[in-house]
C-alpha cells in the first residue's frame, strides 16, 4: 500500500484525523487477530475429527492434545472434538462481532474527523480559492471523496491486518502439516500480486479520468438545480437533456475503459487458487497412495483448507490493492484541498477597528492577478469616520470591487487600504470584518427562522435588539405581520420572502454587527423608494457609523457627504451633489436620466 | 406520495418498504441490454455449474485415494484432468460474467441517471422551492453511487450465490439425505440471522442516508453563501452547526456499519458449528455404513460457503441494504406530481395563404395555437379574471387579481415588496397553477396550453438571473437555439451588453464559469436580456430585468428595449419608475390586490398611491 502513496502530501492530512479514535483503531487488529487465530485452529480440529472420528486414523492431528481428553469410545470423541470446534466458534464470534464495532466506530469516526477538516479548510478559502474549485466539486470531495476513504480506512484496520496473519499463520498451519507440499504458497504468491500491482498502476490514470468526467456531469446537474426557473421559462429541457445524456454517455464509456482492467483481477486469482488446489490434489494423492503413506486424508483437506485461507488472503490483499488505487484518486483530490494555500491569510492581532475612518492609496487591483488587466486602477480616496459616501457608477465599472477591498474579500494587487489607520492587512481577519459589515449586492439569507438569520449579525443579541435593527431597515412591520413572527422559517436561501424582504432583512443583519463601518452594496434595488428613504433616515441617526452606499437611484445618494464617481475602474471624480452636478458630465447624466420623471410627475 | 409531500418525512418516517418492488423497477432499466443479460446469466450458470461439479468430483478422488497403496493412480490422475478442465471453464466464464456485468451495469447506471435527469427537468418549480439543492444533488452524487456498487457487484455476487447453492442442494440431495436436511436447518438459521441483523442493518442505513442529505445541504448552502459567511465572521458558528450534523451522520453510520460487519463472522463461524455438527451426523450415520466420504462434500460446502461470505458478505450486505433504500426515493416516487401538465393546446408555425392560415414548417415568424385542429393566430392578449391564489394554502397572496393586457400593450406592475407582483409572473407561465379564477392567452385558457408551448411564446428575464457555463455566444443563443452568430450579436447590441462583452478576454467566446461568477450583476442582466431578444416571443415579462444595471446604461439600452418591446404584449416590474412610465397601463397592487391602475397621467391625476409614490410624499407599507 505505501507504494502507491509516495507521490504528493500522501497521508500526511489524513493522520491527524486518526484522533480520538486511535483505541478502537488499535483495537480493531487486535480483536482480528484472536479471531484469526481461533479460526486457523479450527481446521486442525476439522482434520482430527475426520481422521481420528471417521476413518479411525492411528495419527490425526492435534493428538498430543486430544488424546489428553477424557473419552472413552469414538462416539465420546466425537462429541469432544466437535464440541471444542463450537466452542472455538463461539469466541471467534465474539471477538469478530466486537471487531466489527470497533471498526465502525474507528472509521467512521475518522471519516468524521476528515469530513469536519474538509470543511473547515474549505470556509478558510477565500473567493479566490473558491473560483479555482466549483461548488459542485468540492461538495463531492466532502461526500463521495470522504466515503471512499471512509471505507478504505475500515477495509484497511479489518482485513490489512486479518488477512495478512490469516495467511502466516495459515501458511504455518500447512507446514506443520507437511512442509515439502507447502512449498506451493511461495509460488503462489508472486503470481498472485504481480498482476495486481500492474493494474493498479495502469488503473489509477483512467480512474482519475473517470471521477473528472463525473464532476464535469455533477456540475451540470448543479447549474441545472440552480437555474430551474431559467431552463424551465425557455423551454429548454429537450436541449438540457440532451446536453445531459452526451455527459452521461461519455461518464459510462470512460467507467468502462477504466473498470474492464479489473474484469481481470477475479479470474486471475481464481487461475491461481485453483491451479494451487490440483497441485496439491496431485502431489498430495501421490503420498497418500505411496507405500510409506505419510498423509492422511483428513489432513489433505485440512491442507486443502489451509491453502483455500492463505490464497483468499492474498485475495484480499489485491482487493485492497485495488481498492487503494480507487481511493487514491479520491485522496488525491482531498488533498488539492489541504493542499490549496489561502491566499489571505490572518496575522495574530489584537488590533480592534475604533474608527470608521477609511483611506485608499494607489490602490491597484486585478481578479486575474494580471497588472495589465486591472479591475481598480490607481485608487486614491479619503473617507472620514462618521460620513456617509455614495459610489455611483456603470454597470461593471468597479463599485463592488471597490467596497470589496474593505472587509478584506481580495487582496489588494498593490497600493494600501487602510482602516482607522491601520492598513486592513494588519488585522486579524476576525476583528477587521467585525467592525465592517457589508450588505452585498447578492444577498443570501440560510435555512432556518428569521431569528436564526438575525443572530449571524450577533449570536447574543436579545429579541428587542433584533427588532432595533428590524425596525431601522423596515423589516420589523412585515416580519410581525407573518404569522410565526421572528419565528417564520426562511427556507434555503431565504425562498419564502420576497426580494426586497431580503434585502432589508439582509440590512438588519448587518445592523446588528453594530459595525464601524456599514457598506450597502446597492442593497436595496428590490425595496421601493419610499421604504427606502425611510431606511436612509433610520441608518442617518447612526453617527458614528461610516455608511457606504453603493445605489443606482441617485436619489439614494444625493445627501451624501461624499459621492464617488466611478467609471472604468477609476475615480473619474469626487465630490458633493452640487460640485457633481457642476461638473461631472456622468453624474450629470445620471441625474437627469432619472430626475427628468420626478420633473414629469 | 402527495404532490410537494416532503421527501423527508416520507424518508423519516417509514422504515424501508417492499425491497422486492424497488428491485423489480431497477430491472426495467435492464431492457436494453437483454442481449449482454442472456449472455451473462448463461455465463453465471456455466460458472456454478463447473464449480459446483468440482467439488463433486472430490468424492471419486477421495475414494481412489481410500484404496491406499493399492489406488489407481491412472484414474486418479484422469480425474484431475477433467477437474483442471473445469476450473478452466470456471475461469473463462467468471471473466466473461465480470466484462459483460460491467458493460450492463454501465449501460443501467447511465440509463438511471438520464431517467432521473429528465425526471428531475419535469418537475414543477414548487419541488425545487421546497427542497436544497444539496438534498437533489444527492441523489446524483451518494444515490448513484451505491446503485453503482449494487449493480456492479452485489448483484453478480448475489446471482453466483443464488445458483451456486441451487447446484449444492441438488448435489446435497442427490448424496445423502440426512445430510440435505442439516444443510436446510443451516439455510434456515442463516436466513433467520440474516433477517435479524440485516434488518436492523437497513433501517439504520435508511436513516444514515437522511442524514447525509443533510450534511450535503449544508456543505452546499454555505458553498453558495460564501460570501456571507466571511462578512459575518461566520467561520465558527458554521463550523459548530456543521459539527452536530456531522457527530450525528458518524454515529448513524457507525450503527449501520456495525451489523453489516457483523454479519461476516456470524456467517462464518455459523458454518463451523454446523461443519461440527454434520461431522458427529456423519459419524453416527456413516460408521456403520460405507460411502463415508459423502461427508467431504459437507466439509467443501462450509468452506466454499465461507469463502463466499467471508469474502464479499461485509461489502455486499451493506451495498444492498443501502442502495435497495435509496432506490426507493429514485424516479418511480415523483411520477405523480409531474405528469400534471393536462394542456393539449399546442403551438405551430403558420404561413397567410389567400386569407387563410396554414400550418406550416417554414419560419415564417408568425406562431398559431392548434386546439383540437383548429389554429387560432396568436396575438399576445392575457388576461386574468377573478385570480386567487397561495403558494401553501394558508396565506392569500393574490386576491382577486383581474386584469387585461390587450396585443401589443405594455403592462406595468408597481407595489411595495411583496405586494405579489412576481407572483402574477409565475402564474402566467404556469410556474404555479392558480387556485381560484381563470387565466386566459388569446382567448384560451392556459391550462389547457401545453407547458412547454406556453412558456415558448413567453420571453422572460427574471429577478434572480442565472448563467450557464459555456461561451458567452452559447448563453445568448440559449433564448433561441437556432440563432446565427449575427442573431446573438444583434441581441446583445440591443442590451447594450455588446460593448462590455468586446472587452471580455475572448470577446463572445469567453467562457463563463458557473453561473456567471466572472461578471457583475448588472452585466449578467443585460446578458438575460439578450438571451431574452434574441428568442423573439409574442409575450415578454421583464421581472426587475434592469434593477442591477445603472440608470445610465439603462438609458443608452433604452431605445433597445423599446424596439424590443414594440408590437408585443409586455409585463413590466419595476421600482424604478422611469422604467413603468410609458406603459399603456400601470396598476398598483397592495396585499395581494390591485388598487389602482391606468396610464402614468391618469394615476397623477387620480392623486392615489402611486401619485404619493412618484412624489415620494406617502410611503407603501
Amino acid at each position: 500500500m505505501g507504494k502507491t502513496k509516495e507521490k504528493g502530501p500522501g497521508i500526511r492530512h489524513l493522520k491527524p484525523c486518526i484522533r480520538g479514535y486511535v483505541l478502537p483503531s488499535v483495537m480493531t487488529p487486535v480483536l482480528i487477530v484472536f479471531e484469526v487465530a481461533l479460526e486457523v485452529v479450527i481446521p486442525l480440529l476439522m482434520a482430527a475429527l475426520v481422521d481420528g472420528g471417521l476413518y479411525h486414523k492411528e495419527t490425526y492431528q492435534l493428538q498430543e492434545y486430544i488424546s489428553k481428553l477424557p473419552y472413552s469410545n469414538n462416539l465420546q470423541f466425537v462429541l469432544w472434538v466437535g464440541g471444542l470446534m463450537v466452542l472455538a466458534s463461539l469466541l471467534s464470534l465474539l471477538c469478530g462481532a466486537l471487531a466489527a464495532r470497533t471498526s465502525a466506530v474507528a472509521s467512521m469516526g475518522f471519516a468524521k474527523n476528515l469530513r469536519q477538516k474538509i470543511f473547515d479548510k474549505i470556509l478558510q478559502f477565500s473567493f479566490k480559492n473558491t473560483d479555482k474549485f466549483r461548488t459542485s466539486t468540492l461538495v463531492m470531495r466532502a461526500t463521495t471523496d470522504v466515503n471512499n476513504m471512509q471505507n478504505t480506512y475500515q477495509q484497511m484496520i479489518r482485513i490489512m491486518v486479518r488477512a495478512p496473519i490469516m495467511m502466516v499463520l495459515a501458511a504455518i498451519m500447512a507446514f506443520r502439516i507437511d512442509t515439502r507440499l507447502s512449498f506451493i504458497f511461495v509460488f503462489a504468491i508472486p503470481l498472485i500480486l504481480a498482476p495486481m500491482l500492474l493494474l493498479v498502476l495502469i488503473g489509477h490514470k483512467r480512474f482519475r479520468m473517470m471521477l473528472k468526467k463525473y464532476d464535469t456531469m455533477n456540475g451540470a446537474v448543479q447549474e441545472n438545480l440552480i437555474g430551474a426557473r431559467v431552463v424551465k421559462s425557455f423551454v429548454r429541457k429537450p436541449y438540457e437533456v440532451e446536453k445531459f445524456n452526451r455527459s452521461a454517455d461519455d461518464l459510462m464509456r470512460t467507467q468502462i475503459y477504466a473498470q474492464k482492467l479489473f474484469s481481470l483481477a477475479g479470474p486471475i486469482q481464481m487461475s491461481i487458487m485453483w491451479g494451487a488446489t490440483i497441485v496439491l490434489l496431485l502431489l498430495g494423492g501421490q503420498r497418500i497412495a505411496s507405500p510409506t503413506a505419510t498423509l492422511g486424508i483428513g489432513e489433505l483437506t485440512s491442507l486443502m483448507s489451509y491453502s483455500t485461507q492463505v490464497i483468499s488472503s492474498l485475495t484480499m490483499v489485491s482487493m485492497i490493492i485495488i481498492m487503494l488505487s480507487l481511493t487514491r484518486a479520491s485522496l488525491d483530490r482531498i488533498n488539492e484541498i489541504f493542499e490549496e494555500k489561502i491566499d489571505i491569510d490572518s496575522p495574530e492581532s489584537d488590533l480592534v477597528v475604533e474608527t470608521g475612518e477609511i483611506e485608499f492609496d494607489h490602490v491597484n487591483f486585478s481578479y486575474s492577478g494580471n497588472p495589465d488587466v486591472l479591475n481598480l486602477k490607481d485608487v486614491n480616496l479619503h473617507i472620514k469616520a462618521g460620513q456617509t459616501v455614495g459610489i455611483i457608477g456603470g454597470t461593471g465599472e468597479g463599485k463592488s470591487t471597490l467596497v470589496q477591498m474593505i472587509p478584506r474579500l481580495y487582496d489588494v494587487l498593490s497600493g494600501t487600504v487602510r482602516v482607522s489607520g491601520h492598513d486592513v492587512r494588519e488585522y486579524g481577519l476576525k476583528a477587521l470584518r467585525d467592525g465592517v459589515s457589508m450588505v452585498l449586492q447578492k444577498n443570501m439569507l440560510f435555512s432556518g427562522s428569521i431569528r436564526e438569520n438575525m443572530r449571524w449579525g450577533d449570536p447574543d443579541a436579545t429579541d428587542e435588539q433584533i427588532r432595533e435593527a428590524c425596525r431601522i431597515a423596515c423589516a420589523d412591520g412585515f416580519v410581525t405581520a407573518f404569522p410565526d413572527g421572528y419565528e417564520t422559517d426562511l427556507g434555503q436561501g431565504g425562498c419564502n420572502v420576497s426580494g426586497g424582504q431580503k434585502q432589508r432583512l439582509c440590512i438588519a443583519r448587518a445592523l446588528l454587527k453594530k459595525p464601524k463601518i456599514l457598506i450597502l452594496d446597492d442593497s436595496t434595488s428590490a425595496v421601493d423608494t419610499a421604504t427606502e428613504r425611510s431606511i436612509r433616515e433610520g441608518l442617518s441617526a447612526l453617527t458614528d457609523m461610516t455608511k457606504i452606499i453603493i445605489a443606482q437611484r441617485i436619489t439614494s445618494i444625493m445627501g451624501a457627504d461624499q459621492i464617488i464617481v466611478m467609471e472604468h475602474g477609476a475615480i473619474s471624480d469626487v465630490g458633493t451633489h452640487d460640485e457633481l452636478l457642476a461638473r461631472s458630465t456622468i453624474y450629470r447624466e445620471v441625474y437627469e436620466s432619472q430626475v427628468r420623471e420626478e420633473a414629469n410627475a | 406520495m402527495p404532490p410537494g409531500g416532503s421527501l423527508n418525512s416520507k424518508m423519516g418516517g417509514k422504515r424501508a418498504e417492499k425491497p422486492l418492488q424497488t428491485l423489480l423497477r431497477l430491472f426495467r432499466y435492464y431492457k436494453n441490454s437483454v442481449g449482454l443479460l442472456i449472455f451473462a446469466l448463461l455465463s453465471i450458470i456455466a460458472y456454478s455449474a463447473a464449480t459446483t461439479a468440482t467439488y463433486y468430483m472430490m468424492d471419486p478422488l477421495v475414494a481412489v485415494l481410500e484404496d491406499g497403496v493399492s489406488a489407481d493412480m491412472a484414474k486418479y490422475i484422469a480425474l484431475l484432468i477433467a477437474m483442471a478442465a473445469l476450473y478452466l471453464i470456471a475461469v473463462v466464464t467468471n471473466y466473461l460474467l465480470n466484462r459483460l456485468m460491467l458493460s450492463i451495469s454501465a449501460r443501467v447506471l447511465c440509463a438511471v441517471r438520464k431517467e432521473m435527469f429528465e425526471k428531475m427537468q419535469s418537475l414543477p418549480i414548487s419541488f425545487f422551492d421546497g427542497h436544497t439543492h444539496g438534498e437533489l444533488m444527492s441523489y446524483f452524487t451518494n444515490d448513484t453511487d451505491a446503485i453503482r456498487e449494487l449493480l456492479q457487484n452485489s448483484f453478480t455476487q448475489m446471482l453466483i450465490s443464488v445458483t451456486s447453492l441451487i447446484a449444492y442442494i441438488g448435489m446435497m440431495i442427490y448424496l445423502s439425505i440426512p445430510l440435505f436436511l442439516i444443510i436446510i436447518c443451516m439455510g434456515i438459521c442463516i436466513f433467520y440471522v440474516m433477517r435479524v441483523v440485516g434488518g436492523r442493518s437497513r433501517r439504520n442505513f435508511v436513516r444514515q442516508q437522511r442524514v447525509v442529505a443533510g450534511v450535503n445541504g449544508y456543505i452546499e448552502e454555505m458553498m453558495e453563501g460564501q460570501k456571507v459567511v466571511k462578512v459575518f465572521n461566520h467561520e465558527e458558528a458554521a463550523r459548530a452547526a456543521f459539527n452536530v450534523q456531522n457527530e450525528e451522520l458518524c454515529h448513524v453510520a457507525t450503527n449501520a456499519n456495525t451489523y453489516a460487519n457483523i454479519v461476516g463472522p456470524l456467517m462464518n463461524n455459523l458454518s463451523h458449528i454446523f461443519y461440527a455438527i454434520t461431522c458427529t451426523v456423519g459419524v453416527l450415520l456413516a460408521a456403520p455404513v460405507p460411502g463415508q466420504p459423502f461427508l467431504l462434500e459437507g466439509t467443501w460446502f462450509a468452506q466454499h460457503q465461507e469463502f463466499l461470505v467471508v469474502d464479499h458478505s461485509d461489502l455486499t450486505i451493506s451495498i444492498v441494504q443501502g442502495s435497495i433504500c435509496h432506490l426507493q426515493k429514485f424516479p418511480g416516487k415523483h411520477c405523480c406530481i409531474c405528469c400534471s401538465d393536462e394542456g393539449t393546446v399546442t403551438l405551430v408555425r403558420v404561413e397567410e395563404q389567400n386569407g387563410m392560415l396554414i400550418e406550416t414548417d417554414r419560419r415564417t415568424g408568425h406562431w398559431a395555437w392548434k386546439r383540437d385542429g383548429e389554429l387560432i393566430p396568436m396575438r399576445g392578449d392575457v388576461r386574468f379574471t377573478d385570480v386567487d391564489f397561495s403558494y401553501d394554502g394558508k396565506k392569500q397572496v393574490l386576491e382577486d387579481v383581474t386584469l387585461y393586457a390587450h396585443p401589443g400593450e405594455k403592462i406595468a406592475f408597481v407595489g411595495s415588496t411583496g405586494a405579489g407582483k412576481t407572483t402574477i409572473t409565475n402564474l402566467i407561465n404556469r410556474f404555479y397553477d392558480i387556485a381560484d379564477g381563470t387565466i386566459t392567452y388569446d382567448g384560451i385558457p392556459i391550462r389547457e396550453i401545453k407547458k412547454s408551448a406556453l412558456r415558448s411564446s413567453l420571453g422572460m428575464v427574471l429577478q434572480d438571473t442565472h448563467l450557464f457555463s459555456g461561451t458567452v455566444m452559447e448563453n445568448i443563443r440559449y433564448g433561441r437555439l437556432d440563432a446565427t452568430d449575427e442573431e446573438c450579436i444583434e441581441a446583445a447590441k440591443i442590451a447594450n451588453a455588446d460593448f462590455f462583452i468586446s472587452h471580455l478576454p475572448d470577446g463572445y467566446q469567453t467562457e463563463l464559469v458557473a453561473d456567471g461568477a466572472n461578471l457583475s450583476q448588472g452585466q449578467r442582466q443585460l446578458l438575460a436580456i439578450a438571451r431574452a431578444a434574441v428568442s423573439d416571443p409574442p409575450v415578454l415579462i421583464l421581472d426587475e430585468a434592469t434593477s442591477s444595471i445603472d440608470t445610465r446604461t439603462e438609458k443608452h439600452i433604452e431605445k433597445g428595449m423599446d424596439a424590443l418591446m414594440k408590437g408585443r404584449t409586455v409585463f413590466v416590474i419595476a421600482h424604478r419608475l422611469s422604467t413603468v412610465r410609458n406603459s399603456d397601463c400601470i396598476m398598483v397592487l397592495e396585499h395581494g390586490r390591485i388598487i389602482e391602475r391606468g396610464s402614468h397621467e391618469d394615476l397623477l391625476r387620480q392623486r392615489g398611491k402611486y401619485y404619493e409614490l412618484c412624489t415620494g410624499t406617502s410611503e407603501l407599507s
